[in-house]
């Protein structure tokens, strides 16, 4: 095998007595485009801030291409990082933007940004506090994929876009990734907006990995069953349950299982990337501490 | 040149969305033999999708001998689906559009056009398995 994109062993982050990120295990090949999900407060942004060398661990272990995070400075020179807002110098224009990033990055690529700011329309003269939101997420993106990264981390790069806006900037990141070969981590709280990009999906649920793997293997191994009203702890031990739903004649379960599922009383479906993410965002909510911890866990 | 659609409700896998696709042209003549099938960066720049669906796409046409992959070209239709039949498609086509317009005329909405194609087609099914 070789060295994954990002790897983490029981990795933890905690803020004072809170653990926002707690036993976090993970290996996400290269070249996969993985869909970081979660309620808001989950953990997402820590995870990425870790990943970029942002925080240290608490506990455990972060490696980045096959090098742990923060040993080495140069070792960034490898990761490209969007934060949450697409943080950008207001009063700089599109081309001082580009100036600052050359001379931030030793391994700058002039003739990618000057291509990219044609192709996308940009003005070079802007300031980038008149740009549009759609066209700051993609100055934003230009100057992170123009230091020609491995991996590419993207904290919510689409949140504050309109739809047409998302679209435009999903197609330019596929484009991107496929070009240039990059891993790419983005995390949004939306999972329909990452259902089609990704392959890779992590789910974050009040600091801990409810779910983590290669989403055709993930829905290949889910199914939810209807039927008559039965006790899910009958069922066959190689299939656990997920979620349970009764009403007094039926009963409906979503249930992992990696052997065909035989018994003929049960109408059987496929189910979606949606399904699968609020079925186990449902089961790893306590409901004694989820809410209040949500807001408390936002840095 | 085809053009790729995606329909997120089908419930059918992405991957196989366009695999389904490039047999549906094959079979109506809407490619051939020699066609350039587009890029895995013209697909993922059009949909939005993630580049390994279009390669899963484009290895199982090629596993299934319709096209082949040229390196640093691109991929090529090799093979048709589209046989002697194809001459029959435009009369059966204008038939079926006299059909379509008769059905119309008597009322029937979509919805009740392709529910009675469907159980007709069904039905004409059964009676030539048994």
């Amino acid at each position: 095998m070789s060295t994954a994109a990002l790897q983490t062993h029981g990795l933890g982050k905690r803020y004072g007595r809170r653990w926002a990120l707690r036993n976090c295990t993970l290996s996400i090949p290269v070249g996969s485009v993985v869909g970081l999900v979660g309620p808001n407060g989950a953990g997402k942004t820590t995870l990425l801030h870790l990943a970029v060398g942002l925080l240290s661990p608490s506990a455990g272990s972060i490696e980045a291409l096959g090098e742990p995070v923060g040993s080495d400075p140069r070792h960034l020179t490898n990761v490209g990082f969007v934060a949450q807002d697409t943080p950008l110098y207001p009063t700089l224009s599109v081309a001082e933007h580009l100036r600052l990033g050359e001379s931030l990055n030793p391994g700058w690529d002039r003739e990618l940004a000057g291509e990219r700011i044609g192709r996308l329309g940009l003005d070079p003269s802007q300031r980038a506090g008149q740009l549009s939101g759609g066209q700051k997420a993609q100055l934003a993106l230009t100057l992170a994929i123009c230091k020609r990264p491995e991996l590419l981390v993207l904290d919510e790069p689409v949140a504050s876009l309109d739809p047409l806006a998302r679209r435009e900037f999903l197609q330019d990141l596929m484009e991107v990734a496929t070009e240039y070969e990059v891993s790419v981590v983005l995390s949004s709280h939306l999972v329909g907006e990452l259902e089609r990009v990704c392959d890779h999906l992590v789910l974050l649920a009040a600091g801990n990995v409810a779910l983590s793997g290669h989403v055709e293997e993930l829905l290949a191994s889910h199914r939810r069953l209807t039927g008559a009203r039965r006790d899910p702890e009958r069922l066959p031990a190689s299939q656990e349950v997920i979620e349970a739903s009764h009403t007094d004649r039926q009963s409906t379960l979503l249930v992992r299982t990696s052997e065909p599922i035989h018994d003929p009383s049960w109408a059987v479906e496929e189910v979606g990337v949606e399904d699968l993410v609020l079925a186990y965002m449902g089961r790893t909510s306590d409901p004694q501490q989820a809410r209040p911890q949500l807001s408390a866990v936002r840095r | 040149m085809i053009e790729f659609q995606l329909d997120a409700r089908s419930g059918v896998a992405p991957y196989l969305q366009l695999v389904q696709q490039v047999r549906h042209a094959l079979r109506l003549g809407l490619l051939q033999e020699g066609d350039q099938l587009p890029t895995v960066k013209e697909v993922v720049g059009g949909l939005a999708i993630n580049p390994n669906t279009v390669l899963k796409a484009y290895r199982e046409l090629e596993h299934a001998g319709l096209v082949a992959a040229r390196p640093g070209v691109g991929t090529f239709v090799t093979a048709t689906l589209s046989d002697e039949s194809l001459a029959a498609h435009a009369p059966l086509r204008r038939e079926l559009q006299r059909w379509l317009l008769k059905a119309r005329k008597a009322g029937l909405d979509d919805e009740s056009i392709e529910a009675l194609f469907k159980d007709t087609f069904r039905a004409a099914a059964l009676e030539v398995v048994a």
